[in-house]
């Protein structure tokens, strides 16, 4: 193993890292706010990489174009969950801790299930867009062009979150909700729209996420299975609910993934990140930056 | 205790005895193969559904990593027999304690965790055991075990010519499982899983330990999953990770309880009946498997029962509670 193997695996594993913090950051947003979990955040990941899938298949729509298109339906997609499932399931008097987990867990099952039925288990994949494929050089290393693409979406996409929510009205409102619910009623703002919105932002960047995935990676009905988990150790590794804790937590994950696949067999890969779970949130059961 | 609740029990207990002689009686009827087949898999995922509920129902530990415990017990029963000759029954015994053992070693961190941590830690636990044993080659590794059939006989648990046996296995599979659940309801055990599951701040603060009744419950729970699981091993006499150990299992243990009511006596005995048959006809009649008409139906049926009647379709025989007069006129009448 030379120096240049390894600046190379770290190299990707970075850009890989970033991505896996666009795919988290809609989870910990969502959690932050209103302390559920989403446990079909992997489904909504699904959705969006079949969604970029058929506009290129069918409008011959390059996923780079395609992604607005993708953020913006899930950002709908987001707001339908919320509005017709989530809002009932906090509301619920009975086990509430199972109704919590198991709207959203029964959700993504239903949508694998309906996945798998209208879209068989085929595994599919976009052959010929702008940059499946293709690697640019930079300084002698190596970086396939989806994956740095993606990375710098990812960038520009927490610099866009920074700024909305600490200069818009909405981001403030977002900000109030998640400190105090109860108190930004007073002041008139409705919890259910912020909510609402919220759960759209959180779909729309998963959504952005999956339209890069999409570039280089097999759409099929379980594909969000994998990344789900490994998007819920990057929010915990970030501290659940904290949205820049979640790009950390990214970076983190994708270089663990990075040193695992050099000293460990390709198929050991997802221990790495996982035992690196567990060992956090033993050592910090709230996560790496999340408060006691 | 109070008179009625004493009573609820005794009933409680009359009602399953009843229940396990005639569905005894049904095999005797039933002769279809097909049918007799969904009736073995109906009992034994109401057996995983009930020792699932111990430590997710009752103690309020959402597990969604079992599949784990099934896992361990169906490779330990596989790989006694197979490597060592050592017959299923010990097998399927040194399978529970393992089950139980590796329970309290991972609940011993795990507790500390609160909530959603401790339920992806559960998820995270059972695919890092999927993986090592995907590559754990003494043990098969992807390809598995076959377990090889040599003829008929209780004493190596085989059976080929008819499912019977292992219809009357599962069915007592499932009465222990219930009778494990009632008896553990009125104990001190069940007191304290309740209270630790409703309000652990205030359960500790009353004298219960809440990290021991925690690691009791895992025990209990993965000791009775592990049998389910050797018991699959030797009803499917082939086994490979994927097929034992996969994400499904958790899914499937936890669903019948959901559905019928968490943290009820009654409610994965009531899920497993109605769930099991269910998607094993949907199958059957809206193409084979890998359609995903299974997950459909699973599904549906979690988004509905959660959000409508998240106490489960057990709490439709719930009576109704009396009116506080009538209450008050018998207390004067007593």
């Amino acid at each position: 193993m030379t120096a240049e193997t390894i600046i190379q695996s770290l190299a990707s594993g970075l850009l890989m890292g970033l991505l896996y913090g666009l795919i988290a950051v809609g989870l910990a947003l969502i959690f932050g706010l209103m302390d559920v979990v989403n446990f079909a955040h992997g489904e909504f990941l699904m959705i969006a990489m079949y969604a970029t899938f058929f506009l290129f298949a069918y409008f011959a729509l390059d996923p780079l174009l395609a992604a607005p298109i993708v953020a913006a339906a899930l950002f709908i997609f987001g707001a339908v969950v919320y509005l017709f499932i989530v809002r009932f399931a906090v509301r619920a008097k009975a086990n509430t801790g199972m109704v919590q987990i198991f709207s959203t867990f029964g959700l993504a099952v239903l949508m694998r299930g309906l996945a798998q039925y209208f879209f068989t288990p085929d595994y599919r994949s976009i052959t010929t867009s702008w940059l499946g494929g293709k690697t640019i050089s930079i300084g002698g290393i190596y970086l396939p062009e989806p994956q740095l693409v993606g990375a710098l979406i990812a960038i520009a996409a927490f610099a866009g979150l920074y700024f909305f929510i600490n200069r818009t009205d909405f981001g403030r409102a977002l900000e109030a909700t998640r400190e105090d619910a109860g108190a930004v009623a007073l002041v008139g703002i409705d919890k259910n729209r912020v909510f609402a919105l919220g759960w759209g932002l959180g779909a729309a960047l998963v959504g952005l996420a999956g339209a890069v995935m999409a570039i280089f990676f097999y759409v099929f009905p379980d594909v969000g299975a994998s990344f789900a988990t490994i998007a819920y150790v990057t929010v915990a590794l970030g501290g659940f609910g904290s949205v820049f804790g979640a790009f950390a937590g990214g970076i983190i994950v994708g270089l663990v993934e990075a040193v695992t696949t050099l000293v460990l067999p390709a198929s050991l890969k997802t221990v790495g990140i996982y035992g690196v779970y567990l060992l956090i949130v033993f050592i910090r059961p709230r996560g790496l930056f999340g408060s006691i | 205790m109070d008179k009625a609740f004493a009573s609820r029990r005794r009933r409680d207990l009359i009602v399953a005895a009843c229940i396990t002689a005639v569905a005894a009686l049904v095999p005797l009827f039933v002769k279809d193969v097909y049918v007799q087949n969904i009736m073995v898999l109906t009992l034994m995922y109401a057996a995983l559904s009930q020792s699932w509920n111990i430590l997710s129902g009752y103690c309020g530990q959402i597990s969604l990593g079992h599949a784990l415990y099934f896992g361990l017990g169906a490779y330990t029963t596989a790989l006694l027999y197979t490597k060592f000759g050592v017959l299923p029954w010990f097998g399927m015994l040194a399978g529970g304690l393992v089950s139980a053992v590796i329970a309290m070693a991972l609940g011993y961190p795990c507790f500390r965790l609160g909530g959603h941590y401790f339920v992806i830690a559960t998820i995270v636990i059972a695919e890092i055991a999927l993986v090592l044993f995907q590559n754990w080659d003494w043990a098969g590794a992807a390809l598995g075990i076959d377990i090889p059939v040599r003829h008929d006989s209780w004493l190596t648990f085989q059976f080929t010519r008819s499912k019977l046996p292992y219809f009357y296995f599962a069915l007592v599979l499932a009465g222990i499982a219930w009778f494990v659940t009632w008896w553990l309801e009125d104990s001190k055990w069940g007191y304290w899983w309740r209270a630790v599951k409703d309000n652990p701040v205030a359960a500790e603060s009353l004298g219960v330990v809440v990290f021991n009744s925690k690691m009791g419950a895992a025990a209990v729970s993965a000791f009775l999953v592990a049998i389910g699981g050797a018991f699959y091993a030797q009803f499917v006499s082939y086994i490979d990770p994927e097929s034992v150990m996969g994400f499904q299992f958790s899914l499937l243990m936890a669903l019948p309880a959901v559905l019928g009511g968490i943290g009820t006596l009654w409610g994965p005995m009531l899920g497993a009946v109605i769930l099991i048959p269910l998607t094993e006809l949907t199958r059957s009649y809206i193409g084979g498997s890998g359609r995903g008409v299974d997950l459909i139906v699973y599904g549906g049926l979690i988004i509905a029962i959660s959000l409508a009647r998240p106490q489960g379709l057990v709490s439709l025989f719930a009576r109704k509670p009396k009116p506080v007069a009538a209450v008050v006129k018998e207390a004067v009448a007593s």
